[in-house]
């Protein structure tokens, strides 16, 4: 008898097993077959910092969660539905995670006794009705992929690495999606070597046909497609978006994009993209540390290229007094910041938002510098493209914060049309006649940029102060007090390029929820509940961190209270504060996870007693 | 645009705009010192560029901080007076964003090899087609006179009161070991030798580097006088040229030999040893030019001074460019469109 199929609106799953097991390769293949299915969804994967972590251990475990549904999805799930795990230390870490009469669909062979004891588990969980809340599903699953290859002969390496496409398989059945995506991905990915394309494929077969002939699952489920705005999509994460929103940049600009980087967790990704694109004419340098990262990508701008350095946090404390040197050259440049967890090497894997202050006041003396963040893993593109735009425009590096929940994470992407892009209009300098490196756009204050290569504006520039105008080395008091608060000057002057902040909700009321960077899903996600609810709250969310948007102050006047959730211990809280004299309520949280609705549906709850 | 290393190869000497060493002046007053080294390194440079064709407006000097970084802005060309210690890196985004430009870096001891030591050593080893010049004082001349990383231990210097405990380094090998494809030696009161040297530095293809001993006479006043000076110059100095025997003296009585792999100083006047027994210097030869840059060390040897190596091997933005260009034959060159929809794509309607 064929399971019947129930229809759901969304469903989340995580996949967990040892950090070699292959979870977050699961994972994405189930993503972009469910992506191109047409459903919404948002995706978190976690995982540990080493690459191999010794097997079978809780800390070594790693995850990959995906939330999709047949409506808009904006977060990576709360709680997830089915938990696929792979030995028992992956039970016992995600656990917490699966709802109440959830799924577990567990690997029986790996819960061993080597390895129940690696989980600190006295009695195997699986036999001692400790999960009966939860429908329990114990699979052998490494049994059944070697009977699935046997005939191939193949080492024993290679079959335990083909099991996670056994799970794979299963999900595919149990969620009713195609496999012909997947096998397409493994026919390319190994194409080297064809005995590993034929045991993938096998297994990836045995496992959606074990659910098809087995009668253990109950129930398969259909997840309709999400009705998304009509379009082109693809599936993208926040490094890949961040990526293609420079060359994005560069090819509309007209300019030729310089990497300059030094690979850090989590922010590699996007010297890896942008190394693929050679024929872009994008130059990639993997400096040989964070400071010749940025240092070399001021050499490129000075050059007339769109200089980029991508880094996360800690990396970002050594590029400080190149950024001071960018501001003091006043030349065009793009620092990428993935947050991750901090302080010092803190959790390179995981996520935070603790970055902000560093990244708007973090170097010696005054040296403003415009800040952008990045919201959903998609809008990176966007957000990207943005801080090339304004660094170009007003001649200033320009900060971009992402995070490593937005650079992991993926969702479907309306592609935009090439024409939907803002102009980025470039000019270098070329008139010799009365040429003065430090003269000024009469409406940006950006300076004239003059490259090495045209004749007649051989000049002189550095890290000491200026003269105004003439750009010469001065040491005046006055002049030096004139430069700092024109430099200063400038960078405010961008909030009147910047369209007006909306509010998602009402104009006025009890509560506004303030948020930035990548929590915006989960605010919304909490928002969008209590408003059905009939409670009075909105959603504002910051994407020009420095300078704020020029009505951020008169929106936050209209709301009895305001909510502040950050992953971090207050700092945005802090900027707010600071500038527009207004008390506001902290949500904080430094768990290296990003928010989860119900938490900050907690607080609003709280809040509008 | 064409490499400045092809514009010089099609007009060897017949340059559209002849300049003269005061066209390479800026407005700027020198602020050196009345008597220091870094003088004469700035007359030698303004003084070989005009014999190399390079359009003005294609060179451009870039430097960390310290009294030799200073350079940039005494030069009438473009100029960029970097951060301490990051001049290499600077100049090297600047290469490979603009393979056409002649870039030359103005660095210190300290500049160089301590605070920039990492840059200094990963530009050589790319070979990015940087013209290096570093001053090297043995002291720290901006921050006023503590010990650098090429002071010779037991140094007394502010910060070394009891002598500094640090071992040096020898810039040269330095260079060499990270592998640098062109290696040499000047000094600020040898204006000739210097200037040949900046003059070979310039042509060629990839990093070159240029140790220039420079007197500061405000900190460590005649710290290499036995190699500069007309008294004790002679027999304290080999000059290196390439093809010849290594002879020096004042009478030219006197050679470099090898036994083994040591160098020794040998007299040609006993009758012992004739020219036929000295090493002859090749600028090709990578085992040599360790040999002659550890002759700094030994004691009771003449300091070699000139081009130690000098080869030509790929530079990194040829490679950069190569991978470019092969990239655009192979897919056609980038657009929006073509980035924005290769992969996998569905439609929603
Ligand atoms: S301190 Fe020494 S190196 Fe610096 S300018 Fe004066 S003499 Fe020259």
């Amino acid at each position: 008898m064929a399971a019947k199929i129930e229809k759901l609106d969304e469903v989340t799953i995580r996949f967990a097993g040892d950090s070699g097991d292959g979870m977050q390769l699961t994972g994405s293949q189930f993503t972009n077959t469910t992506a191109l299915l047409g459903n919404d969804l948002s995706t978190l994967p976690d995982y540990p910092a080493e690459i191999r972590a010794p097997a079978g251990t809780l800390f070594g475990v790693s995850g990959f969660q995906i939330h999709f549904g047949s409506k808009e999805i904006s977060t990576p799930g709360d709680t997830c539905d089915v938990l696929v795990a792979m030995n028992p230390a992956a039970l016992k870490v995600n656990l917490r995670s699966l709802r109440d009469g959830g799924i577990i669909i567990a690997n029986r062979d790996g819960f061993n006794e080597k390895n129940l004891k690696l989980a600190e588990y006295e009695i195997n969980p699986l036999d001692d009705g400790s999960l009966d809340k939860f429908q329990v599903h114990a699979v052998d699953i490494t049994k059944l992929t070697t009977l699935a290859i046997q005939e191939l002969n193949l080492s024993t390496k290679i079959v335990e690495r083909s099991k996670n496409f056994f799970s794979l398989g299963m999900m595919y059945w149990m969620f009713s999606r195609p496999l012909d995506s997947s096998i397409k991905w493994i026919q390319e990915k190994f194409k080297k070597t064809p005995e590993i394309v034929e045991a993938n494929t096998r297994v990836l077969k045995a496992g959606y046909n074990y659910g098809e002939t087995t009668e253990i699952f109950h129930a398969r489920y259909e997840v309709k497609p999400a009705s998304l705005a009509p379009g082109r999509y693809r599936s993208i994460t926040g490094n890949e978006a961040t990526a293609w929103g420079l060359i994005a940049a560069s090819s509309k600009a007209g300019l030729d994009l310089f990497l300059g980087s030094y690979p850090i967790t989590p922010a590699s990704e996007i010297l890896h993209e942008l190394s693929r694109y050679k024929n872009f004419r994008v130059k990639t340098f993997q400096a040989e540390d964070e400071i010749a990262g940025i240092a070399s990508a001021i050499g490129a701008s000075y050059g007339g290229s769109i200089g980029v350095t991508t880094t996360s946090g800690p990396g970002l404390a050594l590029k400080t007094e190149a950024m001071g040197l960018a501001v003091m050259l006043e030349l065009p440049l793009v620092i990428v910041d993935v947050q991750r967890g901090g302080p010092s090497t803190g959790l390179p894997t995981k996520t935070e938002q603790a970055d902000l202050l560093q990244a708007v006041h973090g170097r010696n003396s005054e040296a403003p510098i415009p800040v952008i963040a990045a919201c959903t893993p998609a809008g990176c593109f966007e957000a990207a493209y943005e801080a090339t735009r304004i660094a170009l425009k007003y001649m200033t590096p320009v900060i971009l914060l992402t995070d490593g929940y937005l650079a992991n994470g993926a969702e479907p992407w309306l592609i935009p049309s090439p024409d939907s892009l803002k102009e980025i209009p470039v000019k270098f300098h070329t008139d010799a006649k009365d040429f003065q490196p430090y003269s000024r756009d009469e409406k940006t204050l950006a300076r004239p940029w003059a490259i090495p290569g045209t004749p007649g504006l051989e000049h002189r520039i550095g890290g000491l102060e200026k003269e105004h105008i003439t750009g010469n080395v001065s040491y005046s008091a006055e002049n030096h007090d004139f430069m700092v608060k024109l430099r200063q000057h400038k960078v405010d002057g961008i909030a009147e390029d910047l369209p007006h902040a909306t509010v998602d909700g009402d104009e006025r009321g009890d509560l506004l929820v303030v948020g930035w960077g990548g929590t915006y899903g989960a605010i919304k996600t909490a928002v969008e509940n209590k408003r059905k609810e009939g409670k009075s709250v909105s959603q504002l969310h910051i994407k020009y961190v420095n300078p704020f948007q020029k009505n951020i102050g008169e929106i936050l006047k209209n709301y009895k209270k305001i909510l502040v959730p950050e992953l971090n211990l207050g700092q945005l809280a802090l900027l707010l504060q600071a500038k527009y004299l207004v008390p506001v309520i902290k949500l904080n949280k430094v768990e290296g996870l990003p928010f989860r609705a119900d938490e900050i549906e907690k607080k609003i709850d709280e809040l509008l007693k | 645009m064409k490499h400045v290393d092809e514009l010089l190869k099609d007009v060897p000497k017949i340059s559209v705009q002849k300049y003269t060493a005061k066209d390479f002046q800026s407005d700027q007053d020198v602020r050196w010192c009345p008597g220091c080294g870094d003088y004469s390194i700035l007359a030698q440079v303004q003084r070989v560029l005009p014999e190399l064709n390079i359009p003005k407006h294609n060179l451009v000097f870039v430097s960390g901080i310290g009294c030799s970084s200073r350079f940039p802005y005494y030069m009438d060309t473009y100029g960029f007076h970097g951060i301490h210690g990051r001049a290499a890196a600077i100049a090297s985004g600047l290469k490979v964003a603009r393979p056409e430009l002649s870039v030359w870096v103005a660095t210190g001891d300290g500049d160089g090899l301590s605070i920039g030591g990492n840059h200094f050593i990963h530009i050589c080893r790319r070979n990015i087609d940087v013209k290096v010049i570093l001053f090297n004082n043995q002291i720290y001349g901006l921050t006023k006179g503590q010990y650098s990383p090429t002071s010779e231990f037991g140094k007394v210097t502010k910060s070394s009161p009891y002598g500094a405990p640090d071992h040096p380094f020898n810039p040269l090998l330095v260079a060499l070991g990270a592998e640098a494809s062109f290696v040499a030696r000047g000094m600020d009161r040898d204006p000739k030798l210097l200037q040949n040297i900046i003059r070979r530095a310039a042509l060629h293809k990839g990093t070159a580097f240029m140790e220039v001993y420079q007197n500061c006479n405000v900190f460590n006043d005649g710290a290499f006088f036995t190699f500069t000076e007309k008294e004790t110059k002679d027999d304290n100095v080999v000059v290196l040229e390439h093809g010849k025997p290594m002879i020096f003296g004042k009478e030219k009585d006197k050679g470099i030999k090898l036994e083994g792999f040591t160098p020794i100083a040998v007299s040609l006047k006993d009758g012992k040893y004739s020219v036929n027994d000295l090493i002859i210097h090749d600028e090709k030869d990578t085992m040599l030019s360790f040999i002659l840059a550890r002759m700094s060390n030994l004691p009771n040897l003449p300091r070699p001074v000139g081009i130690f190596y000098a080869v030509e091997r790929q530079t990194y933005e040829q490679e950069v460019a190569r991978q470019i260009e092969s990239s655009i034959t192979k897919l056609g060159e980038g657009t929006l469109d073509k980035l924005l929809n290769h992969g996998e794509t569905w439609i929603i309607k």
